[in-house]
């Protein structure tokens, strides 16, 4: 405890560019910048997949690759094809691990709505955009929104990888304090991690009440 | 009016589901298409709104050739129900109903003032109208289904086995609410179901099919009842063709006597029961105003003396039939004897 105590207390980590505020920004910088582009990615390629149909055998490569691939492996990777100093070594690699999951969900989300639904929906007169826009998607936003936080918590976590080429985020308390054996550095780094981790799940289940609707939340 | 012209529908899989079928079903009443499972009756109806193309054949509304129009602008003409209401779950019952005025383009107030007369027209309490899909039950889903299918006061409107999920007696209140309101509204309606009561009872004009798709028999349901095609169509309408042909004979002609003295009733001249050595015994009766033949002869095959009681909608007794009274009228509504030469060609059930 006293750790804790040591990391949180210290005034110095409260400030500067090396202070836990700072540090917490470029960890939120990171991670939302790949959140974004894979949500920008997943989210409308599972939906056109989940809708037409075609495509399927994509979302089946891709969430076994995100069990397969190694991120700190394809950091390096990235590392060696762009040089060090750019935040693409840590983007290209987040990226990569937050769309699966974005990915699988919202395709099964979609695939997942009941046929009979579908048929009704097409049966009303509603035009395929409108199917999807109208029926599909809302049905299938709990499912979508579990990919989302899914994604998010994985990303916010592995975040701090950026550190070990040399930028910023959390995981520079990880790692500094490894090097310097400051192991008061590398439990407050991880804490803060987890409590950012938390957050975002937490964040997410505000966002589902306030978007799923109540005659879908409650069914499942 | 809806022609069916040489209709067939081929799957991709090489199943024929509909072989070369023609009818009319007529405007403004109820047709039903039965025929045991898998013998292409929901093929044959969604092929009206084009849930499914036929392969070759012509399907015409009022004339017109169904591929000629853009199949969600058909759509939204034609009210269609289905066996699992398929109501959108993530909206309220009153935005279901209005789906179809929505996507017309009606202002959101207009759409659901007109909601919430269907509701009301279907018998669904107003306060129904914000809760969601899974907190009603299966009837009641069943009736937000057929206001939904009604909103836009399509002319014509498909159902598809849409009582089969409910119990019997959810499924009989559905039924009579259901001729209730086309008595009112006069549509053109496509019924569809494997139950052959729920035909005969629901049906201005049957359609018997058998399985691949083909028209076993096409006619009234009593009729269809006292003149089956074939062993086929026979087989298929089962027992007690004799008695539920009575269904649709009215009561009304039946000759009613005076109440003898030993029916005693109450003060307000309701039957009490049959006088007995040691007390009263059963007696059913029958409203000849509304029941049915099979209602009087049921009403005296209740009582230990044969006698039927005739009463009036407030339950007061109107006179009685005895069975003698019940035999004249059978007698008036006896089968047509068939000649020699007409009778219909037997075929094997398929
Ligand atoms: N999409 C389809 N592909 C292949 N065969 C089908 C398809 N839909 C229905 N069928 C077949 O066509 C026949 C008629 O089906 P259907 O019209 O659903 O019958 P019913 O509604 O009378 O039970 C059945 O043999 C069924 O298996
Ligand atoms: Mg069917």
């Amino acid at each position: 405890m006293n750790w804790l105590a040591d990391f949180f207390g210290d005034a110095a980590h409260w400030s500067g560019p090396d202070g836990i505020p700072a540090r917490l920004l470029e960890h939120l910088g990171y991670s939302a910048a790949a959140f974004l582009v894979a949500a920008l990615i997943a989210v409308p390629l599972g939906m056109l997949i989940g809708h037409t149909g075609r495509g399927a055998l994509l979302v089946v490569v891709a969430a076994n690759a995100a069990r397969a691939l190694p991120t700190l492996g394809l950091l390096v990777l990235v590392v060696l094809l762009a040089g060090v100093g750019t935040v693409l070594p840590v983007l290209v690699p987040l990226i990569v691990l937050a769309v699966p999951p974005i990915l699988v969900n919202t395709y099964e989300g979609l695939r997942g709505v009941d046929a009979d639904l579908r048929d009704a929906a097409y049966g009303m007169g509603l035009r395929g955009r409108q199917v999807l826009f109208r029926t599909l998607t809302p049905v299938a936003l709990p499912l979508i929104l579990l990919g989302l936080r899914l994604s998010a918590i994985q990303v916010v976590s592995t975040a701090t990888v950026a550190a070990f080429v040399g930028l910023g985020g959390l995981g520079r308390f990880i790692i500094d304090g490894l090097a310097t054996k400051a192991y008061s550095s590398v439990i407050g780094g991880a804490v803060l991690v987890a409590a950012l981790a938390l957050a975002v799940q937490f964040g997410f289940l505000l966002l589902d009440r306030v978007v799923v609707s109540p005659g879908v939340r409650q069914t499942r | 009016m809806i022609t069916f012209e040489g209709v067939t529908k081929r799957y991709r899989d090489g199943t024929v589901a509909v072989d070369d079928l023609s009818l009319e079903v007529p405007t403004g009443a109820i047709t039903v298409f039965v025929g045991p499972s898998g013998c292409g009756k929901t093929t044959s109806l969604r092929m009206i709104n084009r849930m499914i193309d036929a392969t070759s054949g012509r399907i015409a509304l009022d004339g017109q050739d169904v591929r000629e129009i853009d199949p969600p602008t058909l759509r939204r003409g034609i009210g269609y129900v289905i066996q699992q209401a398929g109501l959108f779950p993530h909206r309220k019952i009153v935005d279901n109903v209005a789906t179809v005025p929505y996507l017309l383009g009606w202002n959101k107030k207009k759409a659901r003032a007109r909601a919430m007369e269907l509701l009301e027209l279907v018998g669904l309490d107003a306060g129904l109208a914000n809760r969601y899909p899974f907190q009603l039950s299966g009837g009641q889903q069943q009736r937000v289904g057929v206001a939904r299918a009604l909103a836009a006061d399509p002319p014509v409107l498909l159902m598809d086995e849409p009582f089969s999920a409910v119990d019997p007696v959810v499924r009989a209140s559905l039924q009579d609410e259901l001729l209730r309101l086309q008595s009112e509204l006069r549509k053109t309606i496509v019924f569809v179901t494997h139950d052959i009561d729920e035909a005969v009872k629901l049906g201005d004009t049957v359609a018997v099919l058998r399985v691949g798709g083909r028209l076993a028999q096409m006619a009234g349901p009593a009729t269809l009842l006292t003149e089956p095609a074939d062993d086929f169509v026979r087989g298929f309408l089962g027992r007690d063709r004799g008695i539920r042909r009575l269904s649709f004979i009215s009561a009304k002609e039946v000759r009613l006597g005076p109440a003898p003295p030993d029916l005693v009733t109450d003060g307000d001249g309701r039957p009490l029961g049959w006088r007995t050595g040691d007390g009263l015994a059963a007696y059913g009766t029958f409203d000849p105003e509304t029941d049915s033949l099979r209602a009087a002869l049921d009403a005296a095959l209740l009582s230990p003396n044969g006698v039927a009681v005739a009463v009036d909608e407030e339950g007061r007794v109107r006179g009685v039939a005895g069975r003698d009274a019940i035999d004249d009228l059978l007698a008036e509504y006896a089968p047509p004897v068939r000649g020699a030469g007409s009778a219909a060609a037997e075929e094997a059930p398929a």
